[in-house]
């Protein structure tokens, strides 16, 4: 089966058509205002240089930052109801309490607090009160919203209020989009809360989108089922996508070090993806980015649902090298206009591609324009950039055993063969790591949960957990004999009793070919 | 009273919020929550204000407040807002007698905003002091159960109207026992309320200065990050602190054991202390610092791990190997190392069989 892997970035279109395992051909285009037109001119480039029908093609896979950039930009959002199932507890803090004001303003700052929820043993702190959510529900009605996001208190522990309260509200409300919190985050309320009422306020976007690139397939003479990537480098079929908006964001460094690692064959490394002003450095584990365990903020707000755990450094080809008291590389750049400021493109700005250029690493511009920067300074921006690049990596070690290092992106030529002790190497076609990453997604299912294993042993408490997530894993569209569990990771929670545990298990499949 | 009163500003307490994780010694759990439920209240017109100690009237009541559970179920079940309050109203009905300031028994984390909170709630000014000096596991750790006040009556109260009043413990030991049992059935946050203390005795058991201090301490590191300046250096600026350590983190072993965190994490040097090894034993907090084998600072006095980079404090949970940190020694106040308190909060009574030996700060 042919896949085409798609990465829809600021910029540029990236897209490759793989057979199998192999990489059959690859584009790189600017994007055009009409989103649609570009990608579908760029899988007619495609086809036409890999000289494929569009019939042979069995799946599309598309990473896209689209979602994250309407919430940072607050554009595309749509007004949301967000639903809190806690009195009487939790009413100290409001739904997007510790959000920027504008955000909140733009998806209307619309919330209500009702009775239920659960204690961390499962206990109800309240009961679901129906009356009051058919009230609540009237209110939304008046005032013409669409989109509901239902949080609840300890959902993660059991589902079952939010989606009674889904229900009552849907009844009431036919036509609604409704986000349930435990679909999407883990422990912590108000983070799993946020991240449910920016996919609410995404939803419309979502659709639109997905639309978009469903007709631009078409629009290529493809047919094929559509996926979206999601943030921890795994598939979302197309209708999917549309629930879950949310779960694209950060797909784009998460698909660069999956395409990195599918290129280069290793489970275990490191991927540094050097582009024009920053390097992401992140770690591959099983062959999935490792995740970050804190809360990470997207346009100003904390969500704690899946991320790739990536550590931003100021170091990209447009960096700026200053040699002042000490000599610095970064973090201001000069970015996209490195092709006319930078000496090797005629500039006047000396930055770390003209460096790389002079020390003969690269092939960029006119090198006759550097041949006369003084050596030591080359020396010295070399060891500089080294030493960044290898603080970065060995932050993201979580084990002293060195593994190796994958770089990627336009920007890798500032790295030689060696980054400290660990050997660092290009994996082919490193440009498009991203399309590749999105091209060979697998399906992944997740539970996050809390288990009392004083009275549910903790054999019990895993299979059950497991159990739980492949099911989720084949639900969104996995093939139920591949799903392996490729995570376990147990917390005991401090001063509780009968042992409760956190367990989290994330099972992956492979896509079911439709 | 009035005059001596320091109103404190939404960005006081997110210093605060900083300040007070830096002395949670890497426990004492995370002031985020408590922050935005302060900010709240600010918000809502409610004024929050700061007493010296020494301003404190013999006669004036004080009530130490703060929440007991379990810091995971505290980012989930959020309070209602005013179980601290509760359990000090349960308190006063008990004695008949109301309190005229809060304090914090527990500066380092959470329970530093507990005060903050029902002080503004009630109208009342925070005493610029608690019964630490940073964070301990357990309520009896505290100077006002060490210097003699007694256990009752005492309260703890839930979001569900539930309060429970301790009108008789044999100790402060019975009534952690009982408020922590309690605590649990409530769902795992709830709010806890001291006996009424003198203010005479306040001024003479609580640690001074300690809410000014967190403060401080998180201005510190704020004003270093926006001039990019060293926050590391700027921390042991703002305090009679050393640096005991520079180091990453190479190993992190945790355990669970009677309920704490338990475990050791281990340092390899860099810069300065390149080629040494720093291990710190924790139990919810850093308690002991040992440099290649040698004990070079011990519980009560305060072991501070902050990022190397961001003088973020490093909690017990995020600890994990590749964490570049500086380890910070502060030398604790006397009343946390007399001999009747060492002998609920030294090294022997969490088990270790070492002498305290005080740190020598930077200025003593």
């Amino acid at each position: 089966m042919l896949r085409i892997g798609i990465d829809v970035g600021g910029t540029n279109t990236d897209a490759v058509v793989m057979d199998g395992t192999r990489v059959v051909e690859w584009v790189k285009m600017n994007n055009s205002a009409d989103i649609t037109a570009g990608i579908t001119a760029a899988l007619h480039q495609l086809l036409r240089q890999a000289g494929v029908e569009a019939t042979q093609i069995g799946a599309v896979m598309i990473g896209t930052t689209q979602f994250t950039n309407a919430v940072v930009q607050r554009r595309d959002l749509a007004p949301v109801a967000a639903l809190r199932l806690c009195l009487p507890a939790a009413q100290s803090l409001p739904p997007m309490v510790d959000w920027p004001e504008d955000l909140r303003e733009a998806v209307g700052n619309c919330w209500f607090l009702a009775h239920g929820g659960y204690e961390f043993d499962g206990r109800e702190i309240a009961p679901l009160d129906e009356a009051e959510l058919r009230g609540i529900a009237g209110q939304i009605r008046d005032r013409g919203i669409d989109a509901v996001a239902i949080s609840a208190v300890f959902s993660p522990i059991n589902r079952e209020m939010e989606q009674r309260a889904a229900d009552i509200l849907g009844n009431e409300l036919p036509g609604a989009q409704i986000t349930l919190s435990e679909e999407i985050g883990r422990v912590g309320l108000l983070e799993r809360e946020n991240a449910a009422i920016l996919n609410a306020c995404l939803r419309p976007l979502g659709a639109r989108v997905v639309d978009a690139f469903t007709r631009a397939l078409a629009g290529a003479g493809i047919e094929a089922p559509l996926y979206l990537t999601q943030n921890d480098g795994t598939l979302m079929a197309a209708d999917y996508a549309k629930r879950f908006p949310v779960l694209t964001f950060a797909s784009g460094p998460t698909n660069s070090m999956r395409g990195a690692a599918f290129l280069s064959g290793l489970q275990e490394a490191l991927v540094v993806d050097i582009g024009g002003t920053t390097t992401d450095v992140g770690a591959l584990h099983h062959g999935f980015p490792r995740e970050a365990g804190a809360a990470i903020e997207v346009g100003g707000v904390r969500t704690n649902f899946r991320m790739p755990d990536v550590l931003s450094i100021g170091l990209g080809g447009g960096s700026l090298v200053q040699d002042g008291a000490t000599l610095t590389v970064g973090p201001q750049s000069v970015g996209y206009k490195l092709v006319e400021e930078g000496l090797v493109f005629g500039g006047q700005t000396l930055t770390a591609t003209d460096v790389a250029v002079a020390a003969g690493m690269a092939e960029i511009g006119d090198a006759e324009k550097v041949r006369e920067l003084d050596a030591s300074l080359v020396t010295r921006t070399l060891a500089a950039i080294s030493s960044m690049v290898e603080v970065a990596c060995d932050r993201m070690l979580l084990t002293p055993e060195p593994v190796p290092v994958l770089v990627v992106g336009g920007g890798s030529i500032l790295v030689g063969d060696k980054i400290g002790v660990l050997s660092a190497t290009r994996p082919p076609y490193f440009p498009v790591a991203n399309a590749v990453g999105a091209a060979i997604a697998q399906i992944s299912g997740e539970i996050d949960r809390v288990y009392a294993l004083a009275e549910l042993p903790r054999e019990q408490a895993l299979a059950d957990a497991k159990r739980q997530a492949t099911e989720r894993a084949v639900e969104a569209g996995a093939v139920a004999d591949s799903v392996e569990i490729v995570e376990v990771e147990e917390v005991p929670l401090a001063y509780l009793p009968s042992n409760a545990t956190r367990i989290r298990v994330k099972a992956v499949g492979d896509l079911a070919r439709g | 009273m009035a005059k001596e009163l320091r109103t404190l500003t939404v960005e006081d307490i997110r210093a605060l919020e900083i300040g007070a994780a830096i002395l949670g010694t890497g426990g004492g759990g995370n002031p985020y929550i408590g922050r935005l439920r302060t900010e709240q209240l600010l918000k809502a017109g409610r004024t929050l204000s700061v007493l010296p100690l020494e301003a404190l009237d013999d006669d004036d009541l004080v009530a130490g407040v703060g929440g007991i559970g379990a810091p995971v179920v505290g980012i989930e079940k959020i309070e209602r807002g005013d179980e601290c309050l509760q359990a000090m109203r349960a308190v006063e009905r008990a004695t008949g007698r109301q309190a005229a300031a809060v304090i914090s028994c527990e500066i380092g984390g959470a329970n530093s905003m507990e005060p903050m909170i029902t002080g503004a709630q009630a109208g009342l000014p925070v005493v610029d002091g608690d019964g630490m000096g940073r964070a301990f596991p357990e309520l009896q750790m505290c100077t006002f159960f060490i210097y003699g006040l007694k256990p009752a009556p005492a309260a703890i109260a839930d979001e569900k109207d539930n309060s429970v009043v301790f009108t008789g413990t044999q100790d402060m030991f019975w009534l952690e026992r009982l408020s922590r049992a309690t605590a649990v059935d409530m769902g795992a946050t709830a709010g806890y309320a001291l006996p009424p203390m003198r203010g005479e005795f306040v001024r003479r058991v609580a640690v001074p200065g300690t809410v000014t201090q967190a403060i401080d301490l998180g201005y510190a590191v704020l004003l270093a990050r926006r001039k990019k300046r060293n926050p590391v250096e700027a921390i042991l600026k703002a305090c009679d602190g050393v640096l005991l350590f520079e180091g990453k983190i190479v190993d992190v072993n945790r355990r669970l054991a009677r309920g704490f965190a338990v475990g050791r994490a281990t340092l390899h040097g860099l810069g300065a202390d390149a080629g040494a090894t720093l291990a710190i034993d924790l139990q919810n907090e850093n308690l002991i610092a040992i440099r290649d084998g040698t004990p070079i600072a011990t519980v009560p006095d305060l072991i501070c791990m902050v990022d190397l980079e961001s003088g973020q404090p490093i909690t017990t949970e995020v600890l994990r190997y590749g964490l570049r940190v500086a380890v910070l020694g502060l030398p604790c106040h006397p009343l946390l190392s007399a001999p009747e308190a060492l002998a609920v909060i030294g090294p022997r009574a969490f088990g270790y069989d070492l002498e305290y030996r005080p740190l020598r700060g930077s200025r003593g």
